[in-house]
């Protein structure tokens, strides 16, 4: 049954989100409250900071992240033939291993580009 | 009382108890790793509090309550509260799908139940899905915070948790197609006579893959690169103070004990030891899987005490060009044994 499966992970999961929550707030409610100018500010004891904090950031980490779904979308794709290895036997193998063939070309092209350097 | 309300009390009863002994088990970790790692740096560590300092979380929690929450002025002040409930309820909710025991009889009661809140039949793909929620708010709180170092550690946290997301999925497919199932309780009955840590080759690499992987996903040294204090003063909270710096905090400890639950599932048999979980009529499965989950503890905690911090541009290469080609390579390898039935059994 499926809510038999379910429901106690959706009860464990309201659980830990009322919990988070308290846990969040707890501080605001039993701690002391009074902000200064000088409290707010960011970096606050430390240098003050030049200019805004949200500017552009290295393309690195967009070409990791579009990078990280290829892959992602592979793993999946393994996902399911892992389970049935032994039942799809030797013809699975060879179509799985033509999958892969394809990935890792893809791989050792982006490889060879210079994608996976970190400069 | 009707079935329903039974099979409600009974997924209630086991959700406490799943919260209640990671917060337990959040705060003792925290006093075993700098009892340990005192020890092995030849200091004798936090002893004050209670006997053997057993009472030194229960002080610092007890500060944290009472500590000034500040939310900087130009933070995204919805983003900034709701990075540290984002981070912490992965943690807490990953060990839903890991069976803690087999069936045990209440006493008194005489109701039969099965430890573990829900074996579903798709618990991999649970457990890939709930640990990367995690990465966001990391990712969210580097954003949220408006701090040039809470950015940039946000940032690579994302990067260093995708990264070696791929290597971790892929070597959870070792266990799974072992087992022919992606639910933790199959896996775990796919282990009863040899360990998958103990097939040769391939079980040995998955293991190790996965160990530096779960390393990685909870930003352990020494792939604590988000937080590297040296440059990025404390990483992507730098900004937090009070019980949501202590939500963090508690994620973090708390994904190290579910990962190293979720290890032990996958490749060191669960809650079983050849046998002796049965005893005491069923209740020693999860001592035993405790066990497992301390020494794991330990040794994650001994890593840190003796590796240096990796530099990042290194540590994007070891996933990329190392973790995920062997890792490959390993499944692979898995596959051609398990179709050619030469699957050895070790011991």
């Amino acid at each position: 049954m499926l809510i038999e499966q379910y429901l106690p992970i959706a009860i464990l999961l309201a659980i830990a989100i009322v919990l988070s929550l308290i846990v969040v707030f707890i501080s605001r409610i039993m701690g002391p409250f009074r902000p200064t100018a000088k409290k707010l500010s960011p970096y606050e004891s430390g240098m003050t900071p030049m200019g805004p904090a949200v500017r552009r950031f290295p393309v690195k980490f967009y070409l990791v992240a579009v990078l990280f779904i290829l892959f992602d979308v592979e793993v999946i794709f393994l996902l399911p033939y892992s389970i049935l290895v032994q039942d799809l036997g030797v013809y699975g193998l060879i179509t799985v291993s033509i999958f892969l063939t394809v990935l890792t070309i893809g791989f050792i092209y982006e490889w060879k580009k210079g994608a996976l350097e970190w400069e | 009382m009707s079935d329903f309300v039974i099979f409600l009390i009974d997924a209630l009863v086991k959700s406490l108890i799943i919260v209640v002994s990671l917060l337990t088990g959040f705060a003792y970790t925290t006093v075993l790793e700098r009892r340990v790692i005192a020890r092995i740096q030849v200091r004798i560590g936090p002893n004050r509090a209670g006997p053997f300092g057993l009472l030194q979380p229960v002080s610092e929690g007890l500060k944290l309550f009472f500590k000034e929450d500040i939310v900087p002025n130009e933070a995204d002040k919805v983003i900034f509260t709701l990075a540290p409930v984002i981070t912490a309820v992965p943690a807490l909710i990953v060990l839903a799908v890991v069976p803690l025991g087999s069936e045990v009889t209440i006493p008194f009661l005489n109701y039969t139940t099965s430890l573990g809140l829900s074996d579903i039949n798709v618990g991999v793909l649970y457990i890939l899905a709930v640990t990367s929620i995690s990465v966001y708010g990391i990712t969210l709180a580097g954003w949220a915070s408006a701090n040039k170092y809470a950015m940039l550690g946000g940032l690579r946290s994302a990067a260093q948790m995708i990264s070696y997301e791929l290597a971790l999925g892929v070597s959870l497919l070792v266990p799974v197609s072992l087992a022919g199932s992606l639910s933790l309780g199959a896996i775990i009955n796919a282990q009863d006579p040899v360990w998958f840590v103990f097939y040769p080759i391939v079980g040995q690499v998955a293991a190790a893959i996965f160990y530096i992987a779960i390393l990685a996903e909870t930003n352990r040294a020494p792939f604590d690169l988000p937080e590297a204090e040296q440059e990025l003063t404390a990483g992507y909270h730098t900004e937090y103070s009070g019980m949501k710096f202590a939500a963090f905090f508690m994620a973090e400890y708390m994904k190290m004990i579910a990962v190293s639950a979720i290890f032990a599932s996958l490749f060191l048999g669960g809650y079983r030891l050849f046998g002796l979980e049965d005893l005491l009529g069923g209740w020693m499965g999860p001592l035993i899987l405790a066990g497992k989950v301390v020494a794991s503890l330990v040794f994650m905690i001994w890593l840190r005490a003796t590796l240096p911090r990796f530099r990042y541009d290194r540590l994007m290469s070891f996933g990329w060009k190392v973790l995920l080609p062997v890792s490959l390579v390993t499944l692979v390898l898995t596959w051609v044994v398990i179709v050619l039935e030469l699957i050895p059994v070790a011991l």
